[in-house]
């Protein structure tokens, strides 16, 4: 889950990273008294999640609270790359005489957590590192360790900052580490890090990503969801417990393991290029269990979803048997008419593997007028696309 | 012979009193799994009847081994207790600890990952969110179902759990040398290059399937692998090609971040490395049939 940066500024806070005073507003004329707060003056930073803000126009210097109205209602409603802008962070103005870089990070390839830093910040990192690789030094730092202030003064030197900053650096990167290990960080990224007019170390601006899995230790996260942002759908789904995606096709695809389903996906749509071009309309993958009410749950959220034409479920039986899987597709389908759903789409099944026999017999017996069972997976997902072309 | 997992293992089960870890245990006793004990603190000292099999109950991994020489260890404890299951089983030094459970935060799997190397990669660790690995007719250790194929002379290694069977499930007929399911999380232990070299030593594998998904970079450092020391016939799958970029789809791991980890960017790795690349998984199990059948 990545994070605003006013989260990431709190978070920084929270673990005693120098940051400056900000708060965040969602109506332009709340600027005026907030402005006056921070002393009269202040930068005004439009919160989303996509890089290149400045260049888009998202942050501009408002000289005083009548100037910062106005710069909050220009920026307010902008569109940044497709992120429509519906917070904006009001911070204090900063006195900058260097700009910095110091990011932790997972380092998939290795295995391990990375600390890169450079003297050379306040632009896009990757442009650094295509450039100008050796201003960005990449250290290692070992997942069971830790970032100890030996390391800490090894990412200073390497990265060949200023003796007269060197342990005040060292400092915030030991912060900055404290704020990955307890946040469950993925991420953590200070771009730029700045040294002020008077010598301080402060993080002007901070990226933060936090691991989905630590949620069950992390309770506090939960707060930091962009809910408004979400897709209705997804937001149903994730009500249920459901590993939901929303796509922008035509064929509603349900089937178990993250695997199998994005295998499906992509069988899908291949199929579907035979077909006019019709696309899978989701992901969603209902785990090993598949029980009767799972699948209500899943098929409910698929149906309640107009752009889908069709519905391709997808099951290989492993532990799971397929008759308890074809029993759960029937009884989803009587439970939702019982609820009154409007259940007009058409499903195309394929089950294979454990009881796969008995699991296609209960289908046939039901002779359910929606279902369709195909019993291989490529002639299902083709069936699949051919119906949602038609209709 | 097989891969990692064979006949001669004797298998312990972390977690093994929990619902899942109770579940699994008769059925891997069932595919015949030399299940020499489980391990719960709590419960140490007693005995766990599955059909009539009495199961020993140890208190750490460290005396399960010493009173029955396991060589292996299953682990279905809570992603919470997760990482503390794998730094014992490390401590402990036991040969393999394949991690099933699901969820386990990043840096859980990054520490015990970097403990097993600060102590000498004496562990191997398969996983974790994994469905384990089946070597047919011989051994099971995690949650394979067992009764889709028999021993053969294919090897396969996956990153998802039900593309392992799917496959399996397709070249049936022919069977499986060993099938290790290395997991689809950012961090994992054993990766496709230790599964491939592996096989590419193990006498018995004439074949090796290789399934992989959107995400990092394993599968390109695979082809390079693959174009440098394997000389057996490599056929692959890649899923994902739909998924778009900065979606999560269920695997923490498979999430494509620009242009790097694309599913088109690994197939065309692997065939530039001489692997013949599915574009569905009935079509990859095609080709790995058209190869054997010479």
């Amino acid at each position: 889950m990545d994070l605003f940066e006013y989260q990431a500024r709190d978070l920084f806070a929270k673990h005693g990273v120098p940051v400056l005073a900000g708060e965040v507003i969602e109506t332009p004329e709340a600027a005026r008294e907030v402005t006056e707060r921070l002393g009269g003056k202040a930068v005004v930073k439009a919160q989303v999640k996509v890089g290149g803000r400045g260049k888009a126009g998202g942050v501009k210097l408002a000289a005083d609270a009548a100037d910062a109205v106005e710069k909050a209602g220009q920026i307010l409603g902008m569109d940044i790359k497709g992120h429509t802008v519906h917070k904006v962070m009001l911070a204090q103005t900063a006195d900058i005489a260097e700009e910095y870089y110091v990011s932790f990070l997972l380092d998939r390839t290795n295995r391990t957590f990375l600390a890169m830093a450079s003297v050379e910040g306040g632009v896009e990192i990757e442009v650094v590192a295509e450039e100008n690789p050796d201003a960005l030094a990449k250290i290692p730092v070992d997942a069971y360790e830790g970032c100890t202030p030996e390391k800490a003064a090894e990412i200073v030197a390497a990265a060949k900052f200023p003796a007269e900053i060197a342990d005040q650096v060292a400092d915030v990167l030991q912060k900055l580490w404290t704020v990955f290990i307890k946040e469950d960080a993925l991420l953590v990224e200070v771009n730029p890090l700045i040294k002020s007019g008077d010598g301080k170390i402060i993080a002007l601006d901070g990226k933060v990503s936090l691991d989905e899995n630590a949620e069950f230790r992390q309770p506090e996260h939960e707060a930091l969801e962009d809910k408004a942002a979400a897709n209705p759908l997804e937001a149903a789904a994730k009500a249920k417990n459901l590993n939901y995606v929303k796509l922008d096709g035509e064929v509603g695809i349900i089937g178990n393991g993250a695997g199998l389903v994005m295998s499906t996906l992509d069988v899908v749509a291949y199929a579907g290029e035979a077909h006019g071009g019709v696309k899978p309309a989701n992901f969603l993958d209902i785990g090993g269990g598949a029980s009767a009410e799972v699948m209500a749950n899943g098929l409910e959220i698929i149906l309640g979803d107009p752009d889908v034409k069709s519905v391709f479920v997808n099951v290989f039986g492993g532990i799971t048997a397929c008759d308890e899987v074809a029993n759960g597709i029937v009884q989803a389908l009587e439970l939702l008419k019982s609820k009154g759903e409007n259940v007009s789409k058409p499903l195309v099944v394929r089950l294979d593997g454990n009881n796969a026999e008995l699991g296609r017999k209960i289908l046939s017996d039901a002779n359910h007028p929606l279902v369709q069972r195909v019993d291989t997976m490529d002639g299902a997902a083709d069936k699949a696309a051919e119906l949602a072309a038609a209709k | 012979m097989a891969i990692f997992l064979t006949k001669e293992s004797k298998v312990i089960v972390q977690g093994m009193t929990g619902a899942t870890g109770m579940k699994h245990t008769k059925l891997m006793l069932a595919d015949g799994t030399n299940i020499v004990g489980g391990v719960n603190p709590r419960k140490a000292g007693t005995s766990v009847d599955f059909d009539g099999t009495s199961v020993p109950v140890f208190g750490s991994v460290a005396e399960a081994i010493e009173k029955t020489g396991a060589d292996v260890s299953v682990v279905f404890v809570p992603p919470a207790f997760a990482k503390a299951a794998v730094v014992e089983a490390i401590d402990a030094e036991i040969g393999l600890a394949v991690v099933i459970t699901e969820g386990i935060a990043v840096h859980d799997s990054a520490a015990f990952w970097a403990y097993a190397g600060s102590k000498g990669n004496k562990t191997r660790i398969i996983g974790p969110n994994c469905p384990g690995l089946i070597t047919p007719g011989q051994s099971n250790a995690g949650i394979i179902p067992g009764d889709i194929t028999k021993p053969g002379r294919i090897g396969l290694v996956s990153k998802s759990g039900t593309l392992t069977y799917q496959m399996m499930y397709e070249l049936r007929d022919i069977g499986f040398s060993s099938a290790v399911g290395i997991g689809g999380d950012p961090v994992i232990g054993t990766t496709h290059i230790d599964a491939l070299a592996a096989f590419e030593a193990d006498p018995e594998t004439d074949l090796i399937v290789m399934i992989g998904e959107i995400g990092g970079d394993a599968e390109e450092r695979a082809a390079d692998f693959i174009a440098k020391n394997v000389t057996k016939p490599v056929v692959g799958y890649v899923a994902g090609f739909t998924a778009p970029e900065g979606k999560t789809m269920g695997h923490a791991g498979a999430i494509v971040s620009g242009s790097s980890g694309t599913a088109q960017a690994k197939k065309e790795a692997l065939e530039a490395a001489g692997v013949k690349v599915g574009k569905t998984p009935t079509e990859t199990a095609g080709l790995a049939r058209a190869i054997l059948a010479g």
